[in-house]
C-alpha cells in the first residue's frame, strides 16, 4: 500500500514522476488522503465505469480488495480540463480477476494520468489493463502501472497494454510499466507504443467524402475502442465513448 | 467533364507530371496506359488530392469547377471517385460505418437528406450483390484481412454505393484472377457506363479492356500524354510494346 500523504509528494516519488506538480499543489494535502475503499467479496463481481474531469484539478483514489474468485472491472474516461489523476490499488486473492480500461484524452496543455498498482497476492489470479492516450496542444497522458506478484502467487496471469496517439507535435505520452515478480510460474505481458494518426487511412476516408473532423473522430474511436471492449453494458459503453469523443471536438486536425 | 491542361506536379522535389493535357467528356471511358514510372499513379493521386503531391503548374477543371482548389473530401462530394491501387486497411472501423459516414457526408455537402440506417443497408446490399460480395464482409473492418482481389471488389462496392459522376481507377485490375477481373469489370460497366458519367481507367493490361471497352486510349510517358487513339491503340501496345508504338 502506498503511504498516506501527510505532505505533498514530489517528482522524486516514482508514482508522481510525470504528475503536474502545480496541479497537485492546487489539489492540496487534504485531497491526497481521500481513498475510496471497495471490497469485492469472494465469488462476486463489480463493475465501475466513470467519466472524470472538470475545469478543476481532480484526484480519484480507489483501494479495491478482491476475495477468492471475485471480479472487479474499472472503466474510465479521463478528459479533465485540469490535472486529473485516477489511482487504483488492487489486491487480488486466489483466482480473482481485475480488468481495467482507461482513456486519457484532451489538449490544453493539461496532464491526465492513470496510476495502478495491482498486487497478485495469491495464486491463479488474473489482471488485464488496457490504456489509450490521445493528446494534442501540449497535453500529456500518463500510465504508471505497477504489477506485484507475491512469492507464492503461482499461475498469475497479468497483462498491461498502453498505446498513445499524439495528434500534433508538443503533446506527449508516458508509459511506465513496473513489474515486481517473486513467483516463478507466472505470465506477465506488457506493451507500450506511441504514434501519430494514420495519414493513409485519413486520406482514404477523405477520398470517400468523409470530412477531416469526422475522419479523425472515426480513427480515434477505433483507436480507443480496445480500452472499452470488456465493458459490456451498452449504455455505459456509449457514455464513456461519447465523453471521450466529445473531448476531441476542437482538437487539431 | 474533366479538363486537364498543361499539368505539372512534383513529389518531393522530383517533377513527375510535365505538361499533361487530357480532356475526358461525359459518356467516355478513357484508358490510360504507359510504362512504369510514367506518372500514372501520380496523375491519380493528384486528381484525388493526396497530400505530398504538389501541383507546380497547369489546371484541372472538373464539371466547371477548379478541382485543385478543393480538399479531397470536397472533390468526392463534387462527384469524383478515386479507386486505390492499394486500398487502405482501417482497423476498428467497419465498412458499413465508414461508407454510411462517407455517403451521408457527401449528401450533406450537396444539400441532400442523409440516408437512414435501413435505406443505407438496402443500397449496400444491392451494390454488394452486383460485385458478388457477401454482406458479412461489409460488416467487417475496412479491408482488414481482405485478399488483394477482395480489396478491389470492395473498392467497386464503395463506388457503387457512392455513385460518382467520374471515377479515376488506378490499376483496379492488379491482383485479380480471371473470374474476379470479369466481376470487377462488369461492376465498372454497370456503375459507370452512362452518358452522364466518365471514367479514367489506368491499367497495364488489355485484359481489363476486353471487359470494360474504352472509347479512347491514351499513352502516358515521361509525365505527359504522348498519344491518344481508339481501342485499337491498346491492342497495338499489347502486341508491339511501348517502344515501337511511341517511336
Amino acid at each position: 500500500m502506498m503511504a498516506e500523504a501527510a505532505t505533498l509528494p514530489t517528482r522524486r516519488d516514482e508514482a508522481w514522476r510525470y504528475a503536474d506538480m502545480d496541479g497537485v499543489a492546487r489539489l492540496g494535502v487534504a485531497a491526497l488522503d481521500q481513498w475510496q475503499a471497495i471490497d469485492v467479496a469472494a465469488g462476486t463481481s463489480l463493475t465501475r465505469s466513470l467519466v472524470v474531469g472538470s475545469d478543476a484539478p481532480e484526484l480519484h483514489r480507489f483501494r479495491v480488495t478482491l476475495g477468492e474468485g471475485a471480479r472487479a472491472a474499472f472503466f474510465v474516461t479521463n478528459a479533465g480540463g485540469d490535472y486529473t489523476r485516477v489511482e487504483i490499488e488492487v489486491r487480488l486473492a486466489k483466482g480473482a480477476h481485475f480488468e481495467f480500461g482507461g482513456v486519457t484524452i484532451g489538449g490544453a496543455g493539461v496532464t491526465r494520468e492513470f496510476v495502478t498498482q495491482v498486487l497478485h497476492a495469491e495464486p491463479e489470479a488474473t489482471s488485464n489493463q488496457t490504456v489509450r492516450a490521445v493528446h494534442w496542444a501540449g497535453a500529456t497522458g500518463n500510465f504508471l502501472g505497477e504489477i506485484k506478484v507475491a512469492r507464492h502467487a503461482q499461475k498469475t496471469d497479468a497483462a498491461q497494454d498502453f498505446k498513445g496517439l499524439l495528434l500534433e507535435a508538443g503533446a506527449s505520452a508516458n508509459a511506465v510499466p513496473q513489474l515486481e515478480i517473486f513467483a516463478d510460474d507466472v505470465k506477465c505481458a506488457h506493451g507500450a507504443t506511441v504514434g501519430e494518426l494514420d495519414e493513409a487511412a485519413r486520406f482514404y476516408m477523405m477520398a470517400r467524402g468523409v470530412d477531416p473532423a469526422t475522419a479523425q473522430r472515426l480513427l480515434v474511436q477505433a483507436f480507443i475502442g480496445d480500452a472499452f471492449v470488456a465493458l459490456t453494458d451498452e449504455a455505459e459503453h456509449e457514455r464513456l465513448l461519447d465523453a471521450a469523443l466529445s473531448a476531441l471536438e476542437g482538437a487539431k486536425l | 467533364m474533366l479538363i486537364i491542361d498543361n499539368l505539372h506536379a512534383s513529389v518531393g522535389d522530383k517533377p513527375i507530371l510535365k505538361g499533361l493535357t487530357l480532356h475526358v467528356p461525359a459518356g467516355e471511358i478513357h484508358a490510360i496506359m504507359g510504362p512504369n514510372g510514367a506518372g500514372k499513379s501520380t496523375l491519380a493521386n493528384v486528381l484525388g488530392g493526396k497530400p505530398g503531391y504538389e501541383v507546380t503548374a497547369g489546371s484541372v477543371i472538373f464539371r466547371g469547377e477548379d478541382l485543385l482548389a478543393l480538399d479531397p473530401h470536397e472533390r468526392a462530394a463534387a462527384g469524383l471517385f478515386l479507386g486505390f491501387q492499394y486500398p487502405v486497411e482501417i482497423p476498428g472501423v467497419s465498412n458499413v460505418q465508414f461508407l454510411r459516414e462517407a455517403l451521408n457526408a457527401q449528401r450533406k455537402a450537396r444539400g441532400e437528406e442523409p440516408l437512414s440506417g435501413g435505406e443505407f443497408l438496402k443500397l449496400a446490399k444491392e451494390k454488394a450483390a452486383l460485385l458478388k460480395m457477401d454482406m458479412e464482409m461489409l460488416k467487417r473492418q475496412v479491408n482488414v484481412g481482405f485478399s488483394g482481389g477482395e480489396k478491389k471488389r470492395a473498392e467497386m462496392v464503395q463506388m457503387g454505393i457512392l455513385d460518382p459522376a467520374f471515377a479515376v481507377l488506378d490499376e483496379t485490375d492488379s491482383g485479380l484472377d480471371i473470374d474476379a477481373l470479369r466481376i470487377v469489370g462488369g461492376g465498372i460497366n454497370a456503375i459507370m457506363r452512362s452518358p452522364e458519367k466518365a471514367v479514367l481507367l489506368i491499367t497495364h493490361y488489355q485484359r481489363l479492356l476486353d471487359v470494360v471497352r474504352p472509347d479512347k486510349v491514351s499513352i502516358l510517358a515521361g509525365g505527359r500524354i504522348v498519344e491518344t487513339g481508339g481501342p485499337e491503340l491498346a491492342l497495338r501496345l499489347e502486341a508491339e510494346g511501348y517502344d515501337s508504338v511511341m517511336a
